[in-house]
């Protein structure tokens, strides 16, 4: 049988897949969380400086559910998720793909710090007793995590200032180059209180309002996970996407429409929580796989 | 032109008038941050890596290589002489550019020339020749070394590890990606 041996011999990972995604719908069945479905295809993407958004007959395609999905919490449902494609022009790699699968849920009353939590407890049932093993190396998922904040990774591993690598125009490379690489060896990492900048949809730290109350998680120096305690002040929003704005276009990049309903909705918006979670990123460490195209059926190039 | 979007591996691309191969390439992009390009690449000149991260928006110009089939004639000093053997045209390739090719060049082989800029900048040779060996250690029978190979050398003076029952005289082929003996040839 010639066949397409590519596919037929993901069969393995995309059952593993199956059963991941199964257990993560478990959890949040467990924790009394709604699972809901939001249009995939938007008019107003939020502005973000390198996120790129696919046009779609004149609307766009989503980078994330994230806007639809805090109009939600606007209107009362407190504990939502929602696992579902979304696009980001230009993206891929071994851990990246243009169309991906995305995990976001949002907590209503809760902070980024309860968020780590529950991250813990979320990726430990999904992993199951099988723990990790990634790339040879095994990581524990049953401790505690590590903990450490954005500032603290820069100077034991890039040797020099959060604030310093980020006027030098720094961050992203030495995040890549030193700080990933370390990240998420012996446990989970979580690295966090990014700096204000970074976090275009995330409340400021209230005793140290240079850094923003974001976190990410990563598990054998793949970035799997990021979080903020919400950002909900309408008028701070529309001031941080203004400037998100001004960014692209500086850079020549498309604009978008202003998100006028999820700015009308922000005030509604309680205290919460959210975080996105790549799926495919899961399933590689946890099905030990070095390739994003992998734990896909389809990778854009074999279409 | 190409961005930095289009650097794959493979790629060739000019770097301060030398051309380059990407050897290694990885899309990285931290949560939130700028897209970044990670490569590793060879001068295909000095044979020489190096790693450079670029950054959306960079732009790069093409290596344009051209592969011309030439037949190998002699070596003269330092230099190998080729000749196009329609035009009868006949070039000059330093020994140092040629890297592991010239352990395989006897006369008359036929190779492709890589040109860059109308000048020579190597050869690529077939991934397979046949090379007689011109010395080489009779095979001692009841060998209790345990030794499952032998140096020979080749008529290009090219030394390598072959099995023991090779003997003076009998041809070989080699397999030029990596330089081992592959099969006796029957003749």
């Amino acid at each position: 049988m010639d066949g397409n041996w590519t596919l037929a011999r993901r069969r393995s990972n995309l059952a593993g897949r199956g059963a991941i995604i199964a257990s993560i719908r478990n959890f949040f069945q467990q924790k009394g969380y709604l699972e809901v479905e939001t249009p995939f295809r938007i008019p107003a993407p939020a502005p973000e400086a390198q996120i790129e958004a696919i046009p779609s007959a004149g609307w766009f395609l989503q980078t994330s559910p994230e806007l639809c999905m805090k109009r939600m919490l606007s209107a009362g449902y407190p504990r939502i998720y929602q696992i579902c494609r979304c696009w980001r022009e230009g993206e891929r790699g071994v851990r990246h793909l243009s169309e991906f699968t995305m995990l976001e849920w949002y907590r209503a009353g809760a902070d980024y710090r309860q968020l780590m939590e529950e991250t813990e407890e979320l990726v430990r049932a999904a992993a199951g007793s099988a723990g990790i093993a990634y790339r040879g190396a095994t990581i524990d998922v049953a401790s505690s995590w590590e903990r450490i904040t954005v500032r603290d990774a820069f100077r034991r591993y890039a040797g020099i200032g959060m604030e310093e690598a980020l006027e030098g125009g720094l961050f992203d490379e030495l995040m890549v180059e030193k700080i990933e690489p370390r990240l998420g060896l012996a446990t989970p990492t979580f690295i966090y209180d990014y700096p204000a900048s970074c976090g275009a949809l995330a409340r400021l730290k209230k005793d140290d309002p240079t850094v923003a109350e974001r976190f990410e998680l990563y598990i054998g120096g793949l970035e799997i996970a990021n979080a903020f305690s919400e950002l909900t002040d309408a008028g701070e929003q529309r001031a941080r996407f203004e400037a998100e704005a001004a960014e692209r276009a500086a850079m020549g990049k498309a604009g978008y429409p202003v998100a006028e309903k999820f700015l009308a909705a922000l005030p509604s918006m309680p205290e919460s929580a959210g975080i996105a979670l790549g799926i495919d990123r899961l399933v590689m460490v946890l099905l030990d796989a070095g390739s994003i195209d992998d734990v896909v059926a389809f990778t854009q190039e074999e279409l | 032109m190409y961005t930095a979007a289009d650097l794959r591996k493979g790629l060739k691309i000019t770097i301060d008038n030398e051309p380059y191969i990407i050897t290694h390439f990885d899309f990285a992009k931290p949560g939130k941050g700028q897209a970044l390009y990670r490569t590793r690449m060879k001068n295909m000149i000095s044979g020489l890596t190096m790693d450079r991260t670029y950054r959306s928006g960079e732009t790069f110009e093409p290596a344009h290589l051209e592969d011309r089939r030439m037949q190998y004639l002699y070596q003269e000093d330092d230099h190998c002489v080729f000749m196009d053997t329609e035009t009868f045209e006949q070039i000059h390739i330093s020994e140092a550019a040629m890297g592991d090719a010239k352990n395989y060049l006897i006369d008359n082989l036929m190779v492709d020339v890589l040109i860059f800029r109308e000048k020579a900048i190597g050869v690529d040779v077939p991934n397979f020749v046949n090379l007689r060996v011109t010395q080489t250690d009779p095979w001692v029978k009841g060998d209790t070394s345990g030794s499952d190979s032998k140096p020979a050398t080749v008529e290009t003076g090219y030394v390598l590890r072959v099995p023991p029952f090779i003997e003076e005289g009998e041809l070989i082929t080699i397999d030029t990606r990596t330089g081992d003996y592959s099969t006796r040839v029957k003749e």
